[in-house]
């Protein structure tokens, strides 16, 4: 007995626009792409963002300079002390405002931690996005998670909190570091390091994981600087350009790391880049905690009035090398206690837009696995 | 800081000014500026559009930077509030495209032979500029159905 045979009709279905997004589990949060599609070829894409706009830079004209610092730590919500650490790096520049030796130190500690775990949640997310191909996909999501609950815990017990730790001041850091913590935080580098390789083999070393993200979306060098794309996204596309080397901020001067390039400019190539800052990062905290030098952590005088701190009339632009890439403040004072202007340079924007440039000419399988590789975080860009 | 090479070529051909952070510049020679910063001075990289609301004018920002020195810089233009129009420069910076929709939805500054000049984090039926200083924290912000039907090219 044989099975009816099965006509199979082909139909020219001509251009076909499918909207991706807002809620979708692999936009990462509430962007929305509008997909012109022929057959399974994307010819055009058009990112819709604003859903997460929050209005934090008018937000900021109507607050003093020490309340700032934690509401931006919520714009990008996953690495959110580089927000904050940016703002206070363009407040003490703008203020000619001293800070200690050790309280530098302390930031780029915290920093360093939070660029693990978010590079830990965007490979987790990543693993999710090319799914099936990765035996169901959570599985790396899980254990990527397992590693980050840990750092989570670890901030929570030094800072008070998981994520917003709040520990930069205008002046300095909140939280010191004591023996006991800086044992607990050399034990988990250690810990997290050895499950390095595991996470590599699950990702980066699976043939099937290679050739969903081999020669996908290239980014050319110089359509990543024409676009000013920043962060891993840049530098995987050959341009060694890291703030932490190039305008040396905290206590980065002092600190021996290696800038991670690579010349592909593929989603392969973004992934191994920002693979390696989790070694180069794990290396990092471990130094800071050997070399942590002694002395206070904040220089002013105690705050009786959190909204009486002025600055001079001025302008002034600091930025910080994010996990995403360079964040920076430009921040314009009129001599009140208060930004005149307040203008946010967020990186995950400036990726975001390569997404018109890259898509086209791509399947629809690929879009995951591009925006995926771009890793944008919907807070940094709606700000 | 700005090179200072820079500064001084950009004043004696555009009739340039320094100002904190960066030069200002006429906004007729705005476009022929940032093609020279771009080809001649090795400006590739851009950084950032944003704007400032001054006493009569809106003073839109280009940063630049040249990564070989290292060297980031402000273009300032100053464009006048009663008719602000500016030329866009995103034929030159692929990177200012979003940049300069975002100042056209938050300060209403108009940017001409933009290629898609929409607003960008705003509702497209939204009224006014939120980010000008005439414009109230305490705005009212109700439910309203949608007015305006979506734009060119999307769903």
């Amino acid at each position: 007995m044989s099975a009816a045979p099965v006509e199979i009709v082909e139909r020219e279905f001509g251009e076909l626009a499918l909207n991706m997004g807002p809620q979708h589990p692999s936009t990462h949060g509430v962007l929305r792409l509008v997909l012109h599609l022929s057959g399974e070829t994307v010819i055009k894409a058009i990112p819709v963002i604003g859903y997460l706009h929050r209005g934090v830079e008018k937000l900021s004209e109507h607050l003093a300079y020490d309340q700032l610092a934690p509401v931006y730590e919520r714009d990008d919500y996953l690495a959110p002390t580089a927000n904050s650490n940016a703002f206070v790096l363009a407040v003490e520049q703008l203020g000619s405002i001293a800070v200690p030796r050790r309280a530098q130190w302390l930031r780029a500690f915290v920093a360093e931690w939070q660029r693990v775990s978010s590079h830990l949640v965007w490979l987790g997310t990543l693993g999710l996005d090319l799914g099936g191909a990765l035996g169901g996909g959570t599985t790396l999501y899980m254990y990527c998670f397992r590693e980050r609950e840990r750092i989570l815990d670890f901030l929570e017990e030094f800072t008070g909190t998981r994520f917003h730790t709040n520990t930069n001041l205008v002046g300095g850091a909140r939280y010191d570091l004591d023996a006991a913590m800086a044992a607990r935080s050399d034990a988990l580098a250690a810990s997290i390091k050895t499950a390095l390789p595991e996470l590599w083999a699950m990702s980066g070393g699976n043939p099937i994981f290679q050739e969903r993200t081999r020669g996908v979306g290239v980014i050319s060098a110089d359509l990543a600087l024409g676009v000013g794309v920043t962060g891993p996204t840049l530098r995987a596309s050959g341009v060694s350009y890291d703030v932490r080397k190039a305008a040396s901020y905290d206590a980065y001067a002092e600190l021996p790391f290696q800038v991670v390039t690579r010349t592909a400019g593929d989603a392969e190539a973004r992934f191994q880049v920002r693979f390696d800052e989790l070694a180069e990062s794990l290396k990092l905290v471990r130094t800071i905690v050997a070399g942590l030098p002694t002395g206070p952590i904040f220089a002013r005088k105690p705050l009786k009035n959190p909204k009486a701190t002025k600055l001079p009339k001025g302008e002034a632009y600091a930025a910080v090398e994010s996990p995403r890439g360079e964040l920076g403040f430009h921040i314009v004072s009129d001599g009140s206690a208060k930004p005149y202007r307040l203008k946010i340079n967020a990186p995950s924007f400036k990726n975001l837009q390569i997404v018109p440039h890259l898509l086209p000419g791509g399947l629809v399988a690929d879009v995951v696995a591009i925006l995926g590789s771009l890793d944008p975080v919907m807070g940094d860009v709606d700000r | 800081m700005p090179a200072p090479e820079v500064v001084l070529a950009l004043s004696t051909r555009f009739g340039a000014t320094p100002c904190p952070l960066g030069v200002e510049i006429p906004a007729g020679e705005l476009l022929t500026a940032m093609r020279a910063l771009r080809d001649a001075h090795g400006y590739r990289y851009y950084v950032l559009g944003t704007a400032t609301e001054r006493e009569t004018t809106y003073e839109v920002g280009h940063v630049v930077r040249n990564l070989e020195t290292n060297d980031t810089l402000f273009v300032k233009v100053g464009v006048p509030k009663d008719a602000p129009t500016l030329d866009s420069i995103a034929f030159v910076y692929a990177g200012a495209e979003w940049q300069e929709r975002e100042i056209f939805d938050l300060f209403g500054v108009t940017f001409t032979a933009h290629p898609d000049l929409r607003r960008i984090l705003m509702p497209d039926d939204y009224p006014g500029h939120p980010l000008r200083k005439s414009f109230a924290m305490d705005t009212p912000w109700g439910y309203r159905p949608a007015t305006a039907p979506a734009p060119e090219g999307e769903a």
